[in-house]
């Protein structure tokens, strides 16, 4: 035990450097995936014909293939159609992808669960319909969101570890360096559990707060107490 | 006659073989209050969502102040805020105060300056009896301080008519007083109104004139004592006697109290 504790204590700052791209990636990720997601879910609620294919397009194809498929794909496939593209781009396009697709099925739930009403009252006082969408129903939306949605950034984060296989140096990858310098796999992935642990519980802690700053007087999403 | 300032000219709303109303005539002139009532399922909500164009028609045509707004091309943003519109289910905006929600339409739409909107919707807050509930959110008012606000929001647009669609039947019954006087003191006011309702109290008193609609046409219109007193038709007969039987035990007792 003690051995590992010095094992860990050694390697941790190198951990953490690739800990900090790791979050890096996700933030990145992320906020892409919020703005992809965003558009595809209003694209399938109040679009026409066309957009709403479009949006059930693109969410089916990167919720039904493998975020591994997808990276490869950009970082490998692309290259054959005459655009290749760095590892850091390609790990973000990946990310960014495939996050936006699982966000835009959470807001597509809100937006709905909003309903007509909201929308009908908007328009009733001459707002147009952007307009109504951007006042009225996604602050609504996007709160009835959160908790369901805060699911993504903590599975986003587990996720970017598979970028180690394009050789984009995060916190996975840093382990495999590791545990190939120490001939020492357990110490090495077990340090690494703990580092993504803490900072997966960091982040939970930070969206838990968000949801309270975010909360309306009468407006709750927690389930009522009987 | 003066010019109406809302009218149907024979509106039609069929959704796919179902016809909703047919060849509706209505003349709103100013200061008017008109009531429609009915028996349910007979196109009174339907027919004032066409009014202001939330439901498209399927034929005639509604004007505005002489303006054909179902003119193809014609902007219904802009006609929505003349017409105020009040909703059975009250229909806030559950993520804004009374205060928010009464000041959206004016800073958003209107694009009044902010300080300027607050004060406006404090003012229409008043006219409902809420200021003091300014800064609470919906969930935290009861249906019929909601309601209020719902009216003060319309209100604060400075419509040239307002649309009632049942507002006090989803208002647990000591709750409908204070909605309904409201609207009567709207209606002393000379705000011009149609408003569909069962209220039958109600709308003997305040309205000028009411008009009885069933399946989809109207059957009889008049002033409130010859059709309630006098009805020409057996169909409004019946209705008012069904009504009177299910509601009068309540209106007696209230006429009683004031």
């Amino acid at each position: 035990m003690s051995g590992f504790i010095v094992f860990f204590a050694r390697f941790l700052p190198e951990l953490l450097r690739g800990a900090g791209l790791t979050i890096l990636l996700t933030a990145e990720g992320l906020a892409a995936g919020f703005i992809l997601g965003l558009l595809s879910a209003l694209a399938r609620v109040y679009g026409d014909k066309f957009w709403r294919g479009l949006a059930v397009g693109y969410i089916e194809l990167f919720r039904g293939t493998p975020l591994l498929v997808q990276l490869f794909l950009i970082y490998y496939g692309l290259p054959g159609l005459g655009i290749t593209l760095s590892r850091g781009l390609s790990a973000f396009l990946a990310l960014g992808l495939n996050s936006g697709a699982y966000q835009a099925e959470y807001l597509r739930g809100s937006i709905i669960a909003i309903g007509d009403g909201q929308m009908m009252a908007g328009r009733s006082i001459g707002m147009s319909r952007w307009k109504t969408i951007w006042y009225v129903i996604l602050p609504q939306a996007l709160r009835l969101a959160i908790p369901a949605w805060s699911n993504e950034p903590v599975s986003l984060l587990k996720s970017t570890a598979v970028v180690f296989l394009i050789a984009v140096p995060e916190l996975m990858a840093k382990a495999k360096s590791i545990a190939a310098e120490t001939y020492d796999p357990i110490g090495t992935y077990l340090a690494v559990a703990i580092v993504y642990l803490a900072v997966v519980y960091l982040l939970d802690a930070f969206l838990r707060r968000v949801e309270r700053l975010s909360r309306i007087p009468g407006f709750e999403t927690e389930g009522k107490k009987a | 006659m003066p010019d109406p300032i809302l009218e149907a000219r024979s509106l039609t709303k069929i959704y796919g073989q179902n016809v909703i109303f047919k060849d509706i005539n209505i003349k709103v002139t100013e200061g008017e209050t008109i009531v429609i009532i009915g028996p349910s399922g007979t196109g009174k909500s339907t027919l004032l969502r066409c009014m202001n164009l939330l439901t498209g028609v399927d034929g005639g045509q509604v004007f505005l102040d002489g303006k054909e707004i179902t003119a193809k091309g014609y902007n219904e943003d802009e006609v929505r805020q003349h017409i105020g519109m009040v909703f059975q289910n009250f229909l806030l905006f559950n993520h804004l105060t009374a205060l928010g929600n009464v000041m959206i339409g004016l800073t958003k739409v209107k694009k009044m300056p902010r300080e300027q909107a607050k004060e406006k919707a404090m003012e229409e807050l008043k006219r409902v009896g809420l200021a003091d509930r300014a800064d609470h959110y919906p969930g935290q008012l009861s249906g019929g301080q909601q309601q209020r606000v719902a009216i003060a929001r319309a209100l604060a647009m400075d419509p040239r008519v307002m649309l009632f669609d049942e507002p006090t039947s989803a208002l647990d019954p000591e709750l409908i007083g204070e909605v309904l006087g409201v609207m009567e003191k709207l209606a002393r006011d000379h705000m011009t109104m149609l408003v569909v309702t069962h209220e039958m109290g109600f709308a003997r008193e305040v309205a000028d004139r009411i008009i009885f609609m069933e399946k989809g046409s109207i059957v009889e219109e008049g002033a409130p004592d010859d059709l309630f007193d006098h009805p020409q038709h057996n169909r409004t007969r019946e209705f008012l006697w069904k009504i009177t039987e299910l509601y009068g035990k309540k209106e007696k007792e209230k006429a009683g109290k004031s």
